[in-house]
């Protein structure tokens, strides 16, 4: 039996149920437009567990602090990072590295929510990640298939569209490039435009003197939505049967892998946020074997994403961002790990405007005389890395590069107005003709 | 050889067919009390609490909605204390009881049925204990669950509940209400005393005082920094060894700990010692004992208003959907001399030994929990201003755990619950979890008013649940309904009833019975009955169980189900 839905199949359904469906007319691939044209896509790479600066980013070889880990040159001039990253080593060219974020949270989860929303969280309020953002201020009509998309997520927080409400939640795919569940009907197209037109009548009847409370539901606009990608051209973004097999095997045959380019799928067909989500940074045993083994992963798939979209020209209009919830402890404990690390992180970003093969911030290579590490996670302390850039002015930038008001206040539900970031756009992260538009002096 | 297969052919048959008959059996459920005991009759506090409703309405000049029909009544009921649309079979009881007070002995009823300690208790927790995962072994949810369940199928006083929790000491196992502080305790074995002073607040006096941990209440004058941190000094002492909870915490010279606050930036040995005290009303506070416990005593004290307005706002909420004060724990202080809808409920609450039977009985029979969601608003703006005064019934999106309930109470005639058929139970219990994990949980803002989602339209239409839910089966709804209906208007009828706890209206049955005409066994109906007639034009493609299927979907699909009206 054949359960596939034509398109043409759901509008003339639509139409019979007496249903609305404002749909544009829509070019199949967002990307025939290219750079400056394009709205901006962000792509977050979250390295789930903390990822050890020292092992990655930012490493201190043949220093108290620096472990077994050796540097090694990258394209970029003066610029060096771990042995464990030979391949993106040859993007670094492409990319900013900051080493001096700083956060107060020292718990997964309290730090990963401070990272993804630019606040450090409360009980009494959830604050949208800055993917959720980025889609709830950038709609694009165009697009049939959800604008933020969590590919692979296991982290502690979620993207979610907190106070935004949760239609702006991540879409989450448990597994990329393995297809969508729930995505097919169960019966065959007569029987399901039986029941889309049954649907109809029940929800009139409902609709009875309640116009004003169903239109708030959005109910039917939800399914309508949900009607409308499930029989979208766009889906095909998830799947990567058309990809060569050499392309996939550069990505690198992991969950990781296949969603960064699932990831750049998405971003051609202009999805505005995805998160691929990489999880097992959490070395507080052997801290330098659990990094040889995750940027296994890492490595091949973050450097052919970027190649691939600098190749692809998309690279101009898409930010790349790795980052993590903290940085690792600079001491090495007798388990051969590295304990959590708020006081000073890295994380790489490229592309949307960002400068290109530059380092922002430095760290220091003696261990932190402070005799306990707990400490130092409770706050408070003053030690820090030199030029810090706080994760809110980070948000600012990136939202500043996207053309969103990171300034523009959002009445929330405990009646408090809240700026999208707390802080203001930094110039020195973006490239100067950049920054001269979309950072106001 | 033979004889032992057959022996063993004979014993699957038999156990199969006791399968069969117990999954089948007839449960003969009680019936509610004839009368309510003349003693717990509520008349005249609901009466004075329908009163306050009628002053404000008439104040705002909005007119109340019509009165909703009893079964709507009874749909909302089960949602609020079972977490489920009510079964065919509570209905057809409900509806053959013909006494007086109907609703009333219903709820008192309810009150006593197990599947109501057991989801309140849940929902309670929520509020308690948040829904993270908390420390590793020494924090157990179910243990906390179970104990509320069980304090409240004994109907126990919320006062002795939250003196129990607040002032918990022993282990997180046999002294369940200890996990209230047990999640609380941080990697570095402390407690966290700003997240207990803040839960206490908000849970016990409906009142968001968190951000005044760091600094003065920016909106609310009477919140000050000192006054958290002098709250969360009740909890320093607090400590959890392996002997459990206790509060009797040493410092490094074995003398009782002090609370201390190091400001940022500042050195351990430049710390401020913050003695424990209470905000208002000190008089309350008792002299002696842990500080643990004044501190309960001084939050449950028979004169705090904003304790038992506190509870009876989130009360109202679990049977709304939507607290009367919004958000639950953010309520305005209350004024001297002015009494308000939460302090008439509070008021007989406290009267009657603070059990939380009361608010959930009071709100039930009050004109406000009646009312029709069928609005005459002729704009936004009116229905706005008639939702804001409660004069029509709010409609509220069903929790994940509401949705899934409903679906498994749906697509069974008889009543899911402790005394129903394994293999109803453990189709609900194998599947639950991953219905929730799929459709997403609303996490501690239960009460927080959200939409839905695209993943979970996707569910509902193409999920494996509704799937089979939906089916004409031997044991599920749809079969049964299939089977026993006297004719194609009945079917289409108990299909509502089950669904959605009303009947179809003439359009809607008429829409479902011309489908229910156009199936392979109407059409050899026909031939029968007069051999020569022209053929069904179009010729039928779908059996009588397919569109009892498509009939059930589409009643799960649609608004009407996920949503309380």
């Amino acid at each position: 039996m054949n359960t596939e839905i034509s398109r043409r199949r759901i509008l003339q359904m639509l139409s019979v149920c007496g249903l609305t469906l404002a749909l544009p007319g829509m070019s199949a691939r967002a990307a025939s437009r290219r750079r400056e044209e394009r709205p901006k896509s962000l792509i977050t790479l979250w390295m789930n567990g903390g990822m050890s600066q020292l092992e990655t980013w930012d490493p201190h070889p043949g220093t108290p602090t620096g472990g077994e880990v050796k540097e090694i040159n990258t394209s970029a001039k003066d610029m060096r990072i771990s042995e464990m990253l030979p391949q993106l080593a040859e993007q670094m060219h492409l990319c900013t590295l900051i080493r001096s974020l700083t956060s107060k949270e020292g718990d997964h989860e309290r730090g990963s929510a401070f990272v993804k929303t630019g606040y450090r969280p409360e009980p009494t309020l959830k604050y949208p990640t800055l993917g959720a953002i980025a889609a709830h201020e950038l709609p694009d009509a165009r697009i049939e298939i959800p604008q933020h998309v969590a590919l692979a997520p296991s982290g502690f927080v979620t993207p979610e569209g907190g106070y935004l409400g949760n239609e702006w939640d991540a879409f989450r795919v448990f597994s990329p490039g393995d297809g969508l569940s729930n995505l097919k009907s169960f019966v065959s197209k007569e029987r399901q435009t039986d029941r889309l037109k049954g649907l109809s009548v029940v929800s009139k009847q409902f609709e009875f003197n309640r116009q004003f409370g169903t239109t708030r539901t959005l109910h039917q606009n939800t399914l309508d939505r949900a009607l409308t990608m499930m029989s979208s051209e766009q889906l095909k973004a998830f799947e990567l049967d058309a990809e060569p097999a050499a392309v996939k095997k550069t990505y690198g045959d992991t969950s990781f892998g296949k969603g960064c380019l699932v990831a750049r799928r998405l971003v051609e067909v202009g999805v505005r946020s995805i998160e691929v989500n990489l999880s097992g940074f959490d070395t507080h045993v052997s801290n330098h074997e659990g990094h040889i083994t995750q940027t296994k992963i890492l490595d091949p798939a973050i450097a052919t994403l970027l190649k691939e979209l600098k190749e692809r020209d998309l690279l101009d209009s898409t930010i790349v961002l790795c980052m993590s919830e903290f940085g690792r402890t600079p001491s090495i404990n007798p388990a051969g790990g590295r304990d959590h690390w708020p006081n000073w992180f890295s994380c790489m970003i490229a592309g949307g405007g960002f400068r290109e093969g530059t380092v922002i911030g430095a760290t220091p290579s003696d261990l932190p005389k402070q005799s306990s590490n707990m400490q130092m996670m409770a706050g408070g302390k003053t030690i820090g890395p030199e030029d810090p850039i706080q994760v809110p002015e980070l948000y600012a930038t990136i939202m500043a590069a996207m053309g969103i008001d990171a300034r523009k206040e959002i009445m929330t539900p405990i009646g408090r107005p809240i700026r999208f970031a707390d802080a203001t756009p930094s110039a020195r992260l973006l490239k100067e003709e950049v920054a001269a538009k979309v950072v106001q002096s | 050889m033979r004889a032992i297969i057959v022996l063993f052919a004979v014993s699957v048959v038999i156990l199969a067919l006791k399968v069969v008959e117990v999954a089948g059996r007839i449960d003969h459920r009680p019936a509610p009390p004839a009368a309510v005991a003349a003693e717990q009759q509520l008349k005249d506090s609901v009466s004075r609490l329908n009163a306050e409703f009628q002053k404000q309405w008439q104040a705002e000049n909005v007119r109340p909605a019509a009165f909703a029909d009893d079964l709507t009544v009874l749909r909302r009921l089960s949602l609020a204390l079972f977490g489920t649309v009510p079964s065919l079979e509570d209905i057809r009881r409900f509806e053959a009881d013909e006494q007086p007070d109907r609703i009333d002995r219903w709820v008192v009823d309810m009150l006593k049925d197990s599947r109501y300690s057991d989801y309140f208790a849940e929902r309670l927790a929520r509020s308690l204990v948040g829904v993270e995962g908390g420390p590793f072994i020494i924090f157990r949810r179910d243990r906390m669950t179970a104990w509320l369940a069980d304090q409240l199928r004994k109907d126990a006083s919320w006062s002795e509940m939250t003196k129990e929790l607040i002032a918990a000491e022993g282990l997180w196992t046999d002294s369940p209400a200890a996990n209230f502080i047990t999640i609380a305790r941080q990697d570095d074995e402390t407690i966290n005393v700003n997240k207990l002073a803040g839960r206490s607040v908000r849970t016990f006096l409906g009142q968001r005082i968190d951000c005044a941990q760091c600094h003065d209440h920016p909106f609310d004058q009477q919140w000050k920094q000192h006054h958290f941190e002098e709250l969360a000094a009740f909890f320093c002492q607090a400590g959890v060894t392996f002997g459990g909870v206790t509060d009797s915490r040493l410092d490094d010279k074995k003398q009782k700990v002090v609370y201390k606050v190091v400001d940022p930036g500042k050195e351990e040995s430049e710390a401020r010692i913050i003695p424990e005290a209470v905000p208002f009303n000190s008089e309350w506070l008792p002299a002696e004992g842990g500080l643990r416990h004044r501190l309960a005593e001084w939050i449950t004290h028979k004169d705090n208003r904003r304790y038992e307005r506190a509870i009876a706002n989130r009360v109202w909420g679990f049977m709304f959907g939507k607290p009367l004060h919004d958000p639950v724990d953010d309520l305005p202080h209350p004024v001297e001399g002015e009494q308000d809808a939460l302090d008439i409920l509070g008021q007989e609450f406290r009267a009657r030994g603070d059990r939380l039977s009361v608010l959930i009985r009071m709100i039930a029979l009050s004109d406000t929990f009646r009312l029709s969601s069928e609005s005459s608003a002729t704009d936004e703006s009116e229905y706005q201003t008639q939702v804001d005064a409660w004069s029509t019934f709010p409609l509220v999106r069903l929790r994940p755990e509401q949705v899934i309930g409903s679906l498994f109470q749906a697509a069974h005639i008889r009543t899911i619950d402790q005394n129903s058929n394994l293999i109803a139970r453990a189709q609900k219990f194998g599947n639950e979890n991953d219905f929730l994990n799929e459709y997403g949980d609303m996490g501690d803002d239960e009460l927080l008013q959200q939409v839905g989602t695209i993943p979970q339209a996707l569910l509902r239409m193409n999920g494996r649940f509704s799937s089979e839910l939906s089916k004409a089966e031997l044991l599920t709804a749809a079969g049964q309904i299939l089977d026993f209906s006297p004719n194609e208007e009945a079917v289409v009828e108990n299909s509502y009833l089950t669904c959605l706890a009303r009947r179809p209206s003439d359009e809607e049955k008429e829409y479902f019975v011309a489908m229910l005409d156009k199936t392979y066994e109407a059409a050899a109906k026909k031939r029968e009955a007069s051999p020569g007639a022209p053929e069904m034009d179009p010729k039928p493609d779908r059996s009588r169980a397919e569109v009892v299927q498509d009939i059930f979907w589409t009643l799960f699909n649609s608004p009407e189900f996920s949503w309380n009206h």
